[in-house]
């Protein structure tokens, strides 16, 4: 049983409108400091049996091509076996 | 880093430059240093080379897009003409309306939505840089085979492209196409229109004017997006390690725009502004060097003091940066607190960079150096022009002397009947509400006519019901086998929709799609669609007010078909009086206005049933077009019109199911007599259209036509009660081919919606 | 009777919402998100909308403004406010009204002409209907499938709460196909589908929505 965790962010160049207007929201309420705000997404993905070689290699790719848009989003990748 | 320094320039004058890089030719390099008299400084060699890029100067289209001025038909409407951002023109009663439509292509195959999303925001800040609030927007969309995988890819993104930017900024979607052919895979066609209006009074022009104004760059932060290609002068400056990866893709933030909007419209109101830009591609380095060379002539520009969402961006990146949802505006001293209030209630940035003067030179400090010292004409405006070699293809014979002629034609009454069903569920002609169902048609409460109807059509004065129709047409199978008939035959199909709809055609705009204007071949499609539209416009007497080139639009040798997407407004008086698609009450009349001929030259039936493309394609006759306009806009004037529909992909076949499915009702219909049941049903002859008439008009509308010598067939009757007769359950809806064939209406509609679902699921 | 319409950032639909009120006999009075003033208005409409985007969730910065902090206790106090779509989510990020407005079934934005079942007449915003009416009014949503706890549920279909449901097709996934809920008072009403589009034949598929904008007034007049 693995569990593969897939955190996908916005490349760091690449303009984040949602996490611009949290921060905005931020600071309205109070929070005083805010540098940055980025917003990202989870994917928690739960396999039967463990995550090795050519799955693995497939998980990663799909990770990279599904889960994100390589054009603009990075992704990172934790697996739990 | 080190900077790049006119002082440097000048110190350093041999210093290897990567011209090639940025896309400039040694000649075009060799002119910016005869120009300069000395080579240019890094910054400045950003902001030729964007500026005399194909994209932003038009070099190869331009000599042939002069003929749309100098074929201009007499018009007093014209208000400002091309030029601006885009041409305005009167409708009357005070109020001005703008439009124009650019293309998005390539950014929207490396990146559909983001791509699409963009090209929406692009287009409603041109409309909104001419003091014009945006009205609406239309998308032309082309994509290759609806069944090919990369279609599958790029055609949901775009379309939540289109909808999640429009929808959120608040602007209906009344219309557009959507159009598949093999041509268009790996080079989707994206096409955004945008149209808004403005009182006489509130018009904006791009000029910096008055010496000491203030050059106040508003709206979002200025990051490193859409300057992939600059980056090679990045590096160049950088002393180690290089910049930062570039994105090529810009991503649009739809709420910042609604926020600009809203903003720039208060501020231009308020009477605060001089002079306005929007900053699209080539961003600052375009808006300064524009603003510059219609104003005053001068402007000297501090550009470290730009907002930076990236602070580690060089001055070079800066002035190309295509960061979106930015406009530049020219405020007086004395205006500019007033100026940031409104800005700052909207919450959108403001900042002073620059200010104009009568130097006659634009010029731009990084941290108190020199960075650019130019002429800003020689920028904006004395880019190269090139007189592209072209010439008639030697296939071009071939494919004209192809005729459909030869292809197998239904005749039985169950050939004819699967034929229409085959066409009716066709990705071309099938419904488009997979698409149109994700864009926002009611925000604003003005829109008085959207898809499928022929055309959109917008209120513009709740008090006197003024308000205009716009339509976007083209048939690029037409273009590919003649260009100069192809570019006539758009210009006419949406002439007849607007006139359709009851408004009188009053403008033109386009956006011409071509593959590589290096290929002499691609570029004699170019002249000669050129040619045709700026020959029919002045036949048709409305002028064109603007448009947009999209070349290379190709993969490999292969190009797409010739496209040039023709838009035409028409202005309504009163939008009561619209004439929809909808038919009204049993015994109606249905009417076939014009002649239909033996047609198939590159017609839906020829490409979807037989795989074909040859010949020639249908007569173009601007003289009958223009009466079938007066008639169609007579008759709604006069109230003898219940329904009108166009005439065009499909045929008569396929704009009567149309009707017939948007108003629910059956009707019966028969042949013109002298034609066969094949043509009458299919043949895609211009010039046509279909009308629903009242018993109690038909006398008068059908003596006005012959009065005015043009052919009306009654081809038809409303009858919502042909159930019973045709062998179905009583109540059934059917469209019913006397003595030929019945089709319920239900099975029309199944067969009609559900191709896109399918395909797209 | 003056009726507000508040704007927020990113508000679409306020002009919409003023014609509704004027075409029904009103005056429609603007406010703005940053007031903290109702000036003395006899009912808000919270119109629709990407209010900052809709970005974090759809309402979720919006219900912090401080427009919000007068009209949630203007609201608890017996205001009535009509929450139309983004306004809808801004009444259940505010917890003026129950559940959640979460991302339709489909996953796609829809527009359509979508016929609806009147549930409930004694709300505020609802008594110019007849109990079981059938009216088809624009829908317009990316995110309108409404969500909440089976126990919220039953305790909404038991109370009489549900004012509006879809009929024929349910175009977001909205549990029980629930279109729009009031509070128990029945001052507040939350609607995803736009009766404002809806109260001209020129400019909307019928004028059914007219209903709820001449309801209010009249709930106002008898209530004086």
């Amino acid at each position: 049983m693995a569990r593969v965790v897939v955190d996908v962010m916005l490349k760091p160049e690449i303009l984040d409108p949602q996490g611009r207007a949290v921060q905005g929201a931020l600071g309205r309420l109070g929070l005083s400091g805010v540098k940055d705000v980025r917003q990202g997404k989870q994917f928690v993905i739960e396999l039967e049996g463990d995550l090795e070689g050519d799955r693995a290699a497939l998980m990663e790719q799909l990770a990279g091509e599904l889960l994100s848009n390589p054009v603009i989003e990075d992704f990172r990748m934790t697996v739990e076996q | 880093m080190s900077i790049d320094t006119v002082q440097h320039a000048i110190d350093d004058p041999d210093h290897e430059q990567p011209y090639p890089e940025l896309g400039l030719k040694p000649d075009e390099y060799q002119r910016i240093r005869d120009i300069l008299g000395r080579r240019p400084t890094s910054s400045e060699l950003a902001m030729y080379s964007v500026m005399w890029s194909e994209h932003c100067s038009y070099k190869s289209s331009k000599v042939h897009l002069r003929q749309f001025g100098e074929k201009k038909p007499e018009t007093d409407a014209l208000l400002v003409g091309i030029g601006e951002n885009a041409g305005v023109v009167d409708i009357g009663e005070g109020w001005a309306v703008t439009f124009k439509v650019e293309s998005h292509n390539h950014p929207s195959y490396v990146e559909p939505y983001q791509g699409a999303a963009t090209g929406v925001g692009g287009i409603v800040r041109d409309i909104l840089s001419m003091g014009a609030r945006p009205l609406a927007v239309m998308d032309p969309l082309r994509f290759g085979p609806l069944d090919a995988p990369d279609t599958r890819r790029v055609l949901p993104g775009i379309v939540a492209g289109v909808g999640g930017y429009g929808n959120c900024l608040g602007l209906p979607n009344i219309g557009g196409e959507v159009v598949f052919d093999e041509t268009y895979l790996g080079n989707p066609l994206v096409n955004a229109l945008c149209v808004g209006a403005m009182r006489h009074e509130d018009i904006h022009l791009a000029s910096a004017k008055g010496v000491g104004n203030l050059v106040v760059l508003y709206g979002a932060r200025t990051g490193g997006d859409g300057i992939g290609g600059v980056s090679v002068l990045a590096s160049e400056t950088f002393d180690e390690g290089g910049p930062t990866k570039r994105p090529s893709v810009q991503v649009g933030d739809p709420f910042m725009e609604k926020l600009l909007i809203e903003a720039t419209l208060e501020v231009l109101h308020s009477g605060l502004v001089e002079g306005i830009q929007d900053l699209g591609g080539a961003g600052i380095s375009c808006a300064t060097s524009e603003l510059a060379s219609n104003g005053e002539g001068g402007m000297h520009v501090w550009l470290d003091r730009v907002l930076l969402r990236d602070p580690t961006l060089s001055p070079e990146e800066i002035l190309m940066s295509e960061s979106q949802e930015r406009m530049c505006a020219i405020v007086k001293p004395e205006n500019l607190a007033a100026f940031e209030a409104l800005c700052t209630k909207w919450d959108v940035e403001a900042i002073v960079i620059g200010e104009v003067n009568d130097s006659g030179r634009l010029t731009v400090d990084w941290h108190g150096e020199r960075i650019v010292d130019v002429p800003p004409r020689t920028v904006a405006h004395e880019g190269p022009v090139y007189e592209r070699p072209y010439h008639r293809p030697a296939w071009q014979d071939t494919l004209q002397g192809d005729a459909p002629s030869g292809l197998a034609r239904p005749t039985s009454p169950e050939e004819l009947r699967s034929t229409l069903i085959d066409l009716v569920g066709s990705p071309n002609l099938a419904s488009k509400s997979w698409v149109t169902s994700q864009y926002d048609r009611y925000v604003l409460g003005n829109t008085v006519l959207a898809q499928p109807e022929d055309v959109g059509m917008v209120r513009v004065d709740e008090e006197t019901g003024l308000g205009v129709a716009i339509s976007t047409d083209c048939n690029g199978r037409f273009a590919k086998l003649d260009p100069y008939a192809g570019a006539q035959l758009a210009l006419a199909e949406s002439y007849r929709n607007v006139a359709a709809s009851g408004a009188v055609p009053l403008a033109v705009t386009n956006c011409l799609n071509f593959g590589s204007p290096e290929d002499p071949e691609v570029m004699w499609q170019f002249a000669e669609a050129t040619r045709g539209l700026a020959d029919g416009c002045l036949a048709l007497g409305i002028p064109v007010t603007g448009g947009n080139v999209s070349f290379y639009n190709q993969t490999g040798d292969t190009a797409i078909l010739p496209t040039p997407v023709v838009g035409v407004l028409g202005v309504i008086d009163d939008v009561d009086r619209r004439t929809p698609m909808v038919w009204g009450p049993d015994g109606e009349l249905i009417y076939l206005l014009g002649d239909t001929r033996d047609e198939f030259g590159g017609s839906e039936w020829a490409h979807h049933v037989h795989g074909h493309l040859g010949g020639l394609p249908p007569a173009v006759d601007l003289d009958r077009e223009r009466l079938l306009g007066e008639i169609l806009v007579a008759g709604s004037r006069d109230g003898m019109l219940t329904a009108a529909h166009d005439v065009s992909d499909g045929g008569v076949a396929q704009a009567l199911v149309e009707m017939a499915l948007r108003s629910g009702v059956g009707a019966r219909f028969w042949a013109p007599e002298g034609l066969d049941a094949f043509t009458f049903l299919f043949s895609e002859s211009a010039g046509r259209a279909i009308v629903v008439v009242p018993r109690s008009e038909e006398l008068r509308f059908t003596e006005m036509c012959a009065a005015r010598q043009l052919p009306a067939h009654r081809i038809g009757v409303v009858d919502s009660g042909l159930a019973a007769d045709a062998g179905f359950e009583p109540g059934t809806q059917v469209l019913q081919y006397t003595d030929v064939f019945t089709v319920p209406l239900s099975e029309l509609r199944e067969v009609h919606e559900r191709t896109l679902p399918e395909a797209l699921a | 009777m003056r009726i507000g319409v508040v704007t927020f950032p990113g508000t679409l639909d306020d002009q919409d919402a003023s014609r509704a009120v004027r075409v029904a006999g009103a005056e429609a009075v603007t406010l703005w998100h940053g007031d903290d003033d109702l000036k003395s208005v006899d009912a808000v409409v919270l119109p629709g909308g990407f209010s900052y985007g809709d970005y974090l969730r759809c309402g979720a910065i919006s219900r912090f403004a401080p427009v919000m902090r007068a009209l949630v206790d203007a609201a608890n106090g017996g205001l009535p406010v009509l929450g139309i779509c983004n306004g809808f989510q801004i009444l259940c990020e505010s917890h003026l009204l129950p559940g959640a407005l979460t991302r339709n079934d489909s996953l796609h934005f829809v527009c359509r002409d979508q016929r609806l079942r009147i549930e409930d007449t004694t709300s505020m915003w609802t008594r110019d209907y007849a109990p079981g009416q059938e009216i088809v009014i624009p829908l317009k949503n990316g995110e309108g499938c409404f969500v909440a706890n089976e126990t919220t549920l039953d305790e909404l279909e038991g109370e009489g709460r549900v004012i509006a449901r879809y009929v024929d097709v349910n175009p977001n996934g909205s549990r029980r196909d629930i279109a729009g809920i009031r509070n128990a008072r029945g001052n507040v009403v939350g609607l995803m589908p736009h009766p404002e589009h809806a109260v001209e034949p020129l400019t909307g598929p019928s004028t059914d929505g007219l209903g709820f904008f001449t309801s209010v007034l009249n709930s106002l007049v008898s209530a004086s």
